[in-house]
């Protein structure tokens, strides 16, 4: 019986550490929200983490003073860009490593893996002086290509496709089904969940990423979500209703994103996390 | 390595099929070569120029670069402060991670609404998060001094402060990555078999010793994963300090990371910036070596 007592005692200490903890994680969310709803003259008062004014002409001030719908548009073109290039791609590179025999095949694995150990910071400016040379800055080309294929995201297809037995592309095989249509048509389609992991991760990357597109692109046209966002912090800075209504511009997609694909991307990160 | 999966495997791959082959393999082969392989040769061969970028002709000065960073006490600075703040981001940000997980590893009611929560940050781009956490360290009309005013603390000027920037800023950098560690140890938590601990508690141990002696110990791996991890994303931070403080003040959050992008894009000193990067690599390399080494032995102890 007293076994039974501390146990809920336990739980409610547990519940104390768990709620406070919760608290500070979405903390700055509230003040986002609470600030870019108060009219311009009240953003300093009392309360500050729950809204009690309901001012939305922030959001639309915010949304004319820069073009942040081009921005948006820059985002979303650059973020498809990756997302379907690297599946694609990642997926091919990955069928091949497994399935396919052929010369050199480890030895080009290899330095696949050892490219990612190479840090960001060493390609930065290589990178940059490749882009110029083709004459890709400030393009969306600039933006995408570099980022078209992922080695990590070959290493899950890779493992994927291992994992798949044989017999079901043998059989296809002695029908005379091609290396392509044998691809898109019957080993695509089962690889559906490394696939939504890799279109989740990539969106997600590609949607917060910053300092690449900070430094290949140049033009107002151009600029993505995220380098708007600290074009405007630099502009209106001192109107933090504005700016937190710009925030939350900059926030909602991936947020949105992920809290319809909770599921996939926490698995995602467990397993790839575990198999390492 | 992938002559043990060899039985399993059809070679399906004919002669008359070398164009799907290439078509298969030519896109990821380009640019990794191109984007991933070859700069790491390029920065290599910069460092020993003098260059802006945009004049026709490099200066050869043969290991000038490398005789100026050793010199350079702001660069000192930055290695110094980039090793505290990734120290601080990878660890306290597994400990507190890992203390969630151990507490929503039990049947609790709205496990997965806590877990929502905590993940969120993980997904906010960090843009966002460093503009909204510098308003919020603002030292008189931000939340967090006026939440510690109700409890009649006066609280630190935070990012002006040359003692408590680089702490502030970490702090930003923790939250972001506490979700990450949560999710990581829960799902290694999950895959600690029952029968170990049932088995432990019949021998008499208590719950401090099911964490110490079986938890701990299983956990190793996914704890590695996390230090190798943190040290690679927290060593090369930009976004944050780029929108909290500009490396200020007085420097106390110069990042590597900033300073790279200074020297390459503000003073136009690619060869020096690459000796710059290349310290990142080299640093980077052998703390995942060490890290490797140390923990690696402990796993093979354990199993």
């Amino acid at each position: 019986m007293s076994h039974k007592k501390s146990f809920s005692i336990k739980n409610v200490f547990l519940y104390i550490f768990l709620v406070i903890g919760a608290f500070i994680s979405i903390m700055p969310f509230l003040w986002l929200v609470t600030t870019s709803l108060k009219p311009p003259g009240k953003i300093f008062s009392a309360p500050l983490l729950f809204p009690t004014h309901f001012y939305f002409e922030n959001y639309i001030e915010a949304w004319n003073a820069v073009p942040f719908a081009r921005y948006i548009f820059n985002s979303t073109i650059m973020s498809l860009g990756i997302v379907i290039f690297q599946t694609l791609f990642s997926a091919m590179a990955g069928y091949a490593f497994a399935k396919i025999r052929f010369k050199f095949k480890d030895a080009l694995f290899i330095i696949f893996l050892i490219t990612m150990m190479i840090p960001d910071s060493v390609k930065m400016i290589p990178n940059f002086l490749t882009i110029k040379n083709l004459g890709w800055y400030d393009t969306y080309t600039a933006l995408i290509v570099p980022r078209a294929v992922s080695v990590f995201a070959i290493f899950l297809f890779r493992q994927f496709f291992l994992s798949i037995p044989s017999s079901i592309e043998e059989s296809a095989r002695l029908e005379g089904c091609g290396l392509f249509r044998l691809f898109f048509q019957i080993v695509l389609p089962l690889s559906k969940p490394v696939m939504v992991t890799n279109i989740l991760f990539s969106f997600l990357f590609a949607w917060n990423d910053f300092l690449w597109p900070l430094i290949i692109t140049d033009s107002q046209k151009m600029r993505t979500i995220q380098v708007g966002l600290s074009y405007f912090q630099g502009r209106y800075g001192i109107r933090w209703e504005l700016l937190s209504a710009a925030t939350i511009f900059s926030i909602l997609p991936s947020l949105i994103v992920f809290i319809i694909a909770q599921k996939y991307f926490i698995e995602g990160i467990s397993t790839s996390g575990l198999k390492e | 390595m992938s002559k043990k999966t060899g039985g399993s495997q059809t070679h399906l791959f004919f002669k008359k099929e070398r164009f799907s082959l290439a078509i298969f393999l030519i896109p990821s082969i380009i640019i990794i070569f191109v984007f991933n392989l070859f700069p790491a040769f390029y920065s290599f061969f910069l460092s020993f120029f003098n260059w802006n970028g945009f004049s026709p002709n490099k200066e050869f000065v043969g290991f000038n670069n490398y005789i100026m960073a050793f010199k350079d006490p702001e660069l000192r600075n930055s290695i110094i402060v980039t090793l505290i703040y990734s120290s601080l981001v990878t660890f306290l940000s597994m400990i507190i991670g890992l203390l969630i997980a151990l507490a929503l590893n039990k049947d609790l009611k709205g496990k997965s609404l806590f877990r929502l929560l905590y993940f969120i940050p993980v997904v906010t781009p960090s843009v966002a998060s460093g503009i909204t956490w510098k308003y919020l360290f603002d030292p008189y009309n931000g939340v967090i001094n006026k939440i510690l005013g109700y409890f009649n603390i006066n609280g630190p000027q935070w990012l002006n402060s040359t003692s408590w920037a680089l702490f502030s800023v970490s702090i930003v950098g923790i939250w972001k990555r506490i979700g990450f560690c949560m999710v990581i140890y829960l799902a290694a938590l999950q895959d600690i078999p029952k029968s170990y601990l049932e088995a432990a508690e019949v021998d008499g141990a208590n719950v401090w010793h099911l964490f110490r002696y079986i938890k701990l110990p299983l956990l190793l791996p996914s704890s590695l994963f996390l230090i190798i991890t943190g040290f690679i994303e927290s060593f090369q931070v930009f976004d944050l300090i780029y929108t909290m403080t500009n490396g200020g003040p007085i420097g106390a959050t110069d990042v590597l990371g900033f300073l790279l992008y200074r020297h390459a894009f503000k003073y136009f000193n690619l060869g020096y910036a690459s000796v710059i990067a290349l310290i990142i690599f080299v640093i980077l390399f052998f703390l995942s070596i060490v890290q490797w080494k140390y923990t690696g032995g402990g796993v093979k102890n354990v199993a």
